[in-house]
């Protein structure tokens, strides 16, 4: 079977890779990560406002292909005004998105939104990668890891 | 004139129709369309002459070398021995016992650096190295200077991809123990002045290594008229196996140095009280080596051989240069690594298309290339870049494959218009 590449780039993808949203430092972040795929030299920092476990603000900067920073922009956009449990539940529903053959059940797609843009990666395992990138430096802005996050 | 003409001018001055027929992995397709491999700087195919070899060996002569009294052993040994003297003429060595068979040029380099490096260099004591080399010349040394307090010294580049010679006769001085370069650089394609920084180096006393990975393939290499000191390449990047390499030593350096891996087939004689190291090369060789993967190294030296490595450079030259003239029309499109010296290794960048984006959807067209940092992120970071793209060609590739390249990047240019 031969996919096409538009599964993978998506004008949503495509779209968010151009104009990337919440891009740039936060002024007072909160908790602040690095995430780096020594693979292929994606560096991201992410910059998270929380107040009594809730994400107030969340903004990231770096560089990387159209995957890992739609991926990023995506990702920030839908964690504004979750909680932390909230955006644990979502980076697994995520991972259910573009880890498992058969795509989430109707409710978890829902909940995922315009993340599920990235869908198409999982035909993709070398990308997997990029696309995860942005939670794994989540998980550990979360976890207030000192070390930089990586996909390895 | 349609661009199709424009390769039909071009005369190849190879039979590539009938080399390619030697090559069964090129004749499939990916993601439904013929197979353009173009990532042969990481490793290259390998012709049936070599498949065959290692076939003959598992299925007629496999056996220990250098200790059966059997036929098999003594077939396996003559075989394994042959090779031996295959890379010696290959490269033009003085003697079999320079030829050390070793996993591959890093091997070959931390063999270098633990043995000769760790025996010879105190503190202050300074290597010489540049920014285009690969991180299998680099990390050696680190560890190195780690261990014995030298100091790592760094030849510049220009912003073609050369050496900037007049800063390494600046490093040069007493201090300079050993200069380790690379000969053709894997992420660049720059062919160096080995000649002239080996002659240098030796004007200061220090040892000349020479990382030959790129080089084999592509360029005839005679260690004599080089006289370099020591010469690494891989067999993998040569059409041979992967997992076997060469290092070449001269034979002074090689007896002065101790063994670097101690085991069997690398011994006299053995006692608690006192152990005899065996002769070059074998002192070098420890344990049952990959006897497959040389002989099917000596049967790509064949293979290469019969082809003609004069007509081999000459033939990757035209190609080339059809390529950087395609590549250099595409808009947006930059090259990394326009040194007047190169081999057939295309390095760019495409205005906001990342190089991972780029590998994908070639990937999609059927054409392999290698993105990311090409474990030279040195290199990388000269050119500010975080990775490239990089098409890298052999002998069996053609005119027409150049042209898939070219429109798989335009493909590349419409996803992300």
């Amino acid at each position: 079977m031969i996919f096409d590449l538009k599964d993978l780039y998506q004008e949503v993808i495509i779209d968010h890779n151009r104009s990337p949203r919440n891009f740039g430092k936060l002024e007072n972040p909160t908790r602040v990560a690095e995430g780096y795929n020594p693979l292929c030299g994606d560096k991201l920092n992410l910059y998270l406002a929380t107040e009594n476990d809730v994400i107030t603000d969340v903004s990231f900067d770096g560089s990387g292909c159209a995957i890992s920073v739609a991926s990023a922009s995506l990702m920030t956009d839908s964690l504004k005004g979750k909680t932390i449990k909230e955006a644990e539940q979502l980076f697994e529903s995520f991972h259910g998105l573009i880890m498992e053959e058969e795509n989430p059940g109707p409710e978890e797609m829902q909940s995922l939104g315009k993340l599920a843009a990235l869908a198409g990666v999982k035909e993709y395992p070398a990308r997997v990668k990029c696309a995860t990138l942005c939670w794994h430096t989540l998980n550990s802005a979360l976890e207030g890891e000192s070390c930089p996050a990586t996909t390895e | 004139m349609s661009e199709t003409n424009i390769a039909d001018n071009f005369k190849p001055s190879l039979d590539v129709e009938k080399i390619r027929q030697d090559f069964p992995i090129l004749h499939q397709e990916v993601n439904e369309k013929p197979l353009v491999y173009l990532d042969n700087a990481a490793t290259s195919q390998k012709p049936m002459q070599v498949i065959n070899a290692l076939d003959k060996y598992y299925q007629q002569d496999n056996a220990n070398i250098h200790r059966g009294v059997h036929t098999l052993s003594e077939r396996a040994t003559t075989d394994y021995e042959q090779a031996r003297g295959k890379v010696r003429n290959f490269i033009n060595a003085g003697s079999d016992e320079e030829i050390i068979f070793v996993r591959g040029a890093t091997e070959g380099i931390n063999l270098i650096a633990q043995s000769y490096g760790r025996t010879n260099l105190k503190p202050g004591d300074e290597i010489i190295i540049s920014t285009m080399e690969h991180h299998s010349n680099i990390v050696p040394w680190q560890l190195l200077c780690e261990q014995t307090g030298a100091v790592l010294k760094i030849i510049p580049i220009n912003d073609d991809g050369e050496l900037i010679m007049e800063e390494f006769e600046k490093l040069l001085g007493p201090k300079t123990k050993i200069v380790s370069i690379v000969h053709i650089s894997n992420a660049l394609g720059t062919i160096n002045p080995v000649q002239h920084i080996i002659d240098h180096a030796h004007e200061h006393n220090a040892v000349t290594i020479i990382d030959g990975a790129q080089a084999a393939p592509h360029a005839a290499v005679d260690v004599q008229e080089l006289d370099c000191d020591f010469y690494v390449f891989s067999g993998h990047k040569l059409f041979g196996p992967t997992g076997v390499g060469v290092l070449y030593g001269k034979t002074h350096l090689l007896e002065a140095m101790p063994p670097w891996q101690g085991g069997g087939d690398m011994i006299k004689m053995v006692s608690f009280e006192e152990t005899m190291y065996a002769d070059l090369p074998f002192k070098f060789e420890a344990g049952t080596p990959h006897i497959a993967g040389v002989i099917g190294l000596g049967a790509a030296i064949d293979y290469v051989n019969a082809i003609g490595l004069d007509a081999i450079t000459a033939y990757e030259h035209d190609l080339l240069e059809y390529a950087t003239a395609k590549a250099s029309g595409v808009e947006g499109l930059r090259l990394i690594g326009t040194a007047e010296k190169k081999v057939s290794i295309l390095s760019f960048i495409m205005e906001s298309i990342h190089p991972h984006d780029i590998g994908t959807i070639l990937d999609h067209e059927g054409v392999a290339i290698r993105t990311g940092h090409h474990c030279t992120m040195p290199v990388m970071t000269h050119f500010n870049v975080p990775a490239t793209a990089r098409a890298s060609f052999a002998f069996y590739n053609t005119f027409e494959e150049v042209d898939r390249l070219i429109a798989a990047i335009e493909k590349a240019r419409e996803v992300f218009a």
